[in-house]
């Protein structure tokens, strides 16, 4: 399992120093940790927080969003008529709620089909594994750079620590 | 009562080099007509957001004043930002909402802002300053003051429904961007 505090310096370390997002319990490890560290502005909305980071991008900052897989839906519009075709990229830190079947209801549909709606979006996505770790953060530095495009890491249950181990 | 592109030419006569962020539809066409500056971030797409560009853009630019124009349906369609800016409390943060009580762009079809007053909206969730206005000399005044005081601050503007006769932007949107970019740095 990566820790927390592991992921999160990886994702400085390629130069990430704005953060946004809505909490998913996968990723609230990782959310304490940006909270430590004072980068964490909370939004309300997912769409919400895609536009920020927009924003961010365009005031000279490299921002990702923190999201759970549900976010996807709701930023949808935002994602493509500002962040994809203006050019603003930014990195997508999405948890895989759903996958494999085995979550509550509201997540079985969008567990199922995330990674070809990501393909339709026209979204590069990559899923973290801890054996990958490095590979898939420099593919995340590399693709994100060069598209100029929201971009997608997909963080499973059990690879990132979480609050309750 | 005055028109939006009216208004929108008054606040422009007191802008220099500040970020402008304006909402997707008319308000953007009219803003490129009346003057076109880098410092211009026209929306065309993802309405309800222009808030949330500009919060981002505050937060990244904290010497930077930032001012947004944007519109009644696109406040109410994002309202949740108001909360999240009056948590924030951004210093450098100036919205300014043209209120014409209509979604124009797409036939006048009304919106509900007859009814909820969206700067007590904003006052109730954390803005510093707001006010709204009717006239010409008092969007004047206060918008003077509202640059010289800290944010974040809400300027309803009550509008007509009339409409500029202005094109399309005509700026590609990654070009929008980089331009932007340039400008603010």
């Amino acid at each position: 399992m990566i820790e927390s505090d592991a992921f999160v310096q990886a994702l400085q370390d390629i130069g990430v120093d704005f953060f946004t997002g809505v909490p998913d319990s996968i990723l609230g490890g990782i959310i304490a940790e940006l909270m430590e560290r004072r980068l964490y502005t909370p939004a309300v909305r997912e769409d919400e927080a895609v536009a920020m980071a927009a924003g961010a991008y365009m005031g000279g900052k490299v921002p990702a969003v923190l999201m759970q897989n549900s976010g996807l839906g709701t930023s949808l519009n935002t994602l493509i008529s500002l962040n994809y075709i203006y050019q603003q990229p930014c990195i997508l830190i999405v948890s895989w709620r759903g996958q494999g079947g085995k979550d509550a209801p509201e997540h079985l549909v969008m567990g199922e089909v995330m990674e070809p709606f990501l393909d339709t979006m026209k979204i590069p996505h990559r899923t973290l594994t801890e054996k990958t770790a490095v590979e898939d953060l420099r593919w995340l530095a590399e693709t994100f750079m060069k598209q100029r495009i929201p971009v997608a890491l997909l963080i499973t249950k059990g690879v990132v620590k979480g609050l309750h181990p | 009562m005055q028109s939006r592109a009216m208004a929108m030419a008054a606040l422009m006569e007191l802008l220099t080099d500040q970020p402008v962020i304006i909402c997707n539809g008319f308000p953007s066409r009219e803003a490129q007509k009346i003057a076109d500056r880098p410092t211009h971030f026209y929306m065309i797409g993802s309405m309800g957001s222009a808030a949330a560009i500009g919060l981002g853009v505050a937060l990244a630019k904290p010497k930077k004043q930032v001012i947004i124009f944007d519109g009644d349906g696109n406040v109410l369609m994002g309202m949740g930002t108001l909360a999240t800016i009056g948590a924030l409390k951004p210093k450098n943060f100036i919205h300014v909402v043209f209120d014409n009580e209509v979604y124009g762009t797409t036939g006048n079809q009304p919106t509900i802002s007859n009814v909820v007053q969206l700067e007590k909206v904003a006052k109730a969730a954390g803005y510093v300053n707001v006010e709204r206005v009717r006239e010409r000399e008092d969007l004047v005044y206060e918008f003077k003051d509202m640059l010289k005081k800290d944010g974040p601050s809400m300027l309803l503007v009550k509008v007509n429904e009339m409409v500029e006769d202005a094109g399309r932007v005509m700026l590609d949107p990654p070009d929008i961007t980089k331009r932007f970019m340039n400008a603010i740095q």
